[in-house]
């Protein structure tokens, strides 16, 4: 029992990682383009700024275990596989980055246009405000992001286990669901709970530094994070979906 | 310095038009300080904002320090290279300062510098030397939301000042500060204007703000300028809205058989004591009833209102003698002074010589 769940730890650990880290690196990008290229925005372009819109509102209705299975194809052209943890990174990260970079686009709204004026009357290009002034000024916001992303995805890596990925997850469903092991999935739950926990509390320690430090009032922005551990499309996008909808009204 | 000509800018929006410029000429003159006043909404923000082509004119040229900066703009919502150097050539202040709240102090200084590619080393140096020369070297650590809305605003002009600007534009930059405070900034605008030769273009609604720093000051109403001028030449305008705004003088007079006469000191009037000399040559009682006056470079420049014994008609002679000094004479409209009805509403209509408008 003892290895088994140190290997699911250690497999939950690395599913949420990469992916996070894949969704970060793409996320980010795409979610101050989704800013850029708004109306009003430096890049103004209604056409990119729709078409991205569109691919990450597809990307983020569609359930995780559907993406899985659908994304086949293409994690066997990147991994070589579609069974393990590398194979159940591909899907993960796929289905992270429209979400994070959602989170990113409310993030970045939310900088004073003032202060980009002000790079701008210094001769700075559209980089530099981005360098700069969009991704540093909302940074508090960004770490919070992360967080909602990180534990949205330990929630997606309980569903890995159809793809032989393993992780905590698959252990509460397999061993302790479907082999009536109750203990086991209480304490996967339990290991779980403590995991994100941690993660949340981490995260927001982390904004709530650089919040204050920035001299803003009240609380860092905070995203709803989807904490549901069962398989279920509805949830998931459910979820997503209220941490999102600050960017309709921004 | 500052040149704009015909500069028109026209916002559309779902197939309306509002017209925020009306082809505004603008002259401002090296080494100055001008400001252009101006309720909100009149198109004083959208002027300024077209001077470093932040907002891009719908016709109408800009030219600062000889560089037409419309020519260098290009096509597009995008600025090109050149038009970004020649604005990290001007420097500019907000009404809300717009700091970066991730940075302290010093590194907010040093961002046009970063921008303009400078060393580590060589930017610090310039930053610590900006800071002290606005009053803040004991700050540089500190974040800005540690500091007081003044403090921010020196930083925010030393910031403004690290790429050593000919020109500095400023946008409301007291607006969002207390009277004292506001005073103070003032105060190190007029000092670096004086220091480093700096040419000062600010806009704002506070009427002490252009008494207090400015040289010369234009009027904005529904996007074109009403009146400009050095504050000298607006006093000799007959009829100046800024001047009566910039020099404002009341009072009633004390009985119907008495005369209000409103005096213009425009800097080109004798330096002899006028009111006494009147008082002493025609032997009559004259009492002030308000006045505005400054004292500018040994000349009397300002307004006052006095008040003359007898009718209109009994004081040809002494208001003539006043003419003759160089004063503007306008008098109280003799009706209004009578009827009073409209003083409840403020300072008697003025009327040259008496005749009705």
């Amino acid at each position: 029992m003892q290895p088994l769940l140190e290997q699911a730890c250690l497999d939950t650990l690395s599913m949420v990682g990469w992916s996070t880290l894949i969704a970060v690196v793409g996320g980010l990008p795409l979610g101050v383009l989704l800013v850029l290229t708004d109306k009003g925005g430096l890049l103004q372009n209604t056409f990119v700024n729709k078409v991205i819109g569109q691919v990450v509102n597809i990307a983020r209705s569609m359930p995780f275990i559907i993406l899985m299975v659908a994304l086949m194809g293409f994690t066997r052209a990147v991994v070589g596989t579609t069974i393990g943890v590398e194979a159940a990174i591909v899907p993960l990260a796929v289905g992270a980055i429209p979400f994070f970079a959602r989170l990113v686009e409310t993030a970045v709204r939310e900088v004073d246009h003032g202060l980009v004026e002000a790079v701008q009357s210094m001769g700075g290009n559209t980089w530099t405000v981005v360098r700069k002034v969009l991704v540093p000024e909302s940074l508090p916001s960004l770490i919070s992001a992360t967080t909602t992303t990180i534990v949205a995805l330990i929630g997606y890596s309980a569903m890995a286990g159809t793809v032989g990925a393993g992780g905590l997850g698959d252990i509460a469903i397999r061993y302790g669901y479907q082999r009536f092991e109750s203990s086991l999935m209480w304490i996967t739950v339990a290991v779980l709970a403590v995991v994100i926990s941690l993660i949340q509390f981490a995260g927001d320690s982390g904004a709530r530094v650089l919040h204050r430090r920035a001299g803003k009032g009240g609380e860092p922005l905070r995203f709803r994070a989807f904490t549901g551990l069962l398989p279920g499309g509805p949830a998931t996008s459910e979820a997503t979906a209220t941490a999102g909808s600050p960017a309709k009204s921004g | 310095m500052i040149t704009t000509s015909g500069l028109t800018k026209v916002y559309r929006s779902r197939g309306r038009e509002v017209t925020a410029l009306d082809g505004v000429d603008l002259h401002v003159r090296e080494g100055e300080v001008y400001g252009v006043i101006g309720q909100s909404g009149a198109g004083k923000s959208s002027l300024i904002r077209c001077v470093n082509l932040l907002e891009r004119p719908t016709s109408g040229t800009v030219t600062v320090d000889g560089v037409d900066l419309t020519a260098l703009a290009g096509r597009g919502q995008r600025a090109s290279k050149e038009l970004r150097q020649a604005r990290s050539r001007i420097g500019m202040v907000f009404q809300h300062f717009n700091l970066l709240s991730s940075r302290t102090v010093q590194d907010n200084v040093e961002l046009p510098l970063e921008i303009l590619g400078i060393s580590g080393r060589e930017r610090s140096r310039k930053a610590l030397e900006l800071l002290d020369l606005v009053g803040l070297s004991d700050k540089a650590r500190s974040y800005p939301a540690q500091l007081s809305g003044g403090q921010k605003q020196r930083v925010g002009i030393a910031r403004a000042l690290a790429g050593d600007p000919k020109v500095l534009l400023s946008d409301e930059a007291t607006s969002a500060l207390d009277p004292e405070t506001t005073r103070s900034i003032l105060q190190l605008l007029r000092d670096l204007n004086q220091q480093l030769g700096l040419t000062v273009l600010l806009i704002t609604h506070e009427m002490d703000v252009v008494k207090t720093v400015c040289d010369s000051a234009a009027l904005m109403e529904r996007g074109q300028i009403v009146e400009s001028g050095t504050v000298g030449e607006l006093l000799a305008t007959p009829g100046s809205e800024l001047a009566a705004a910039l020099f404002p003088v009341s009072g009633e007079a004390s009985g119907d058989d008495r005369t209000v006469v409103d005096l213009t000191f425009h800097g080109e009037t004798a330096t002899e004591p006028v009111i006494s000399q009147l008082s002493r040559t025609y032997n009559i009682d004259i009492s002030i009833l308000g006045a505005a006056m400054d004292t500018v470079g040994g000349r009397q420049v300002g307004r006052m209102r006095i008040e003359l014994p007898g009718r209109f008609e009994e004081n040809v002679v002494p208001i003539g003698f006043l003419r003759e000094q160089g004063l503007q004479v306008d008098v109280a409209d003799v009706a209004d002074v009578a009827g009073r009805a409209e003083l409840a509403s403020g300072e008697p209509r003025l009327v040259k010589e008496g005749v009705a408008k």
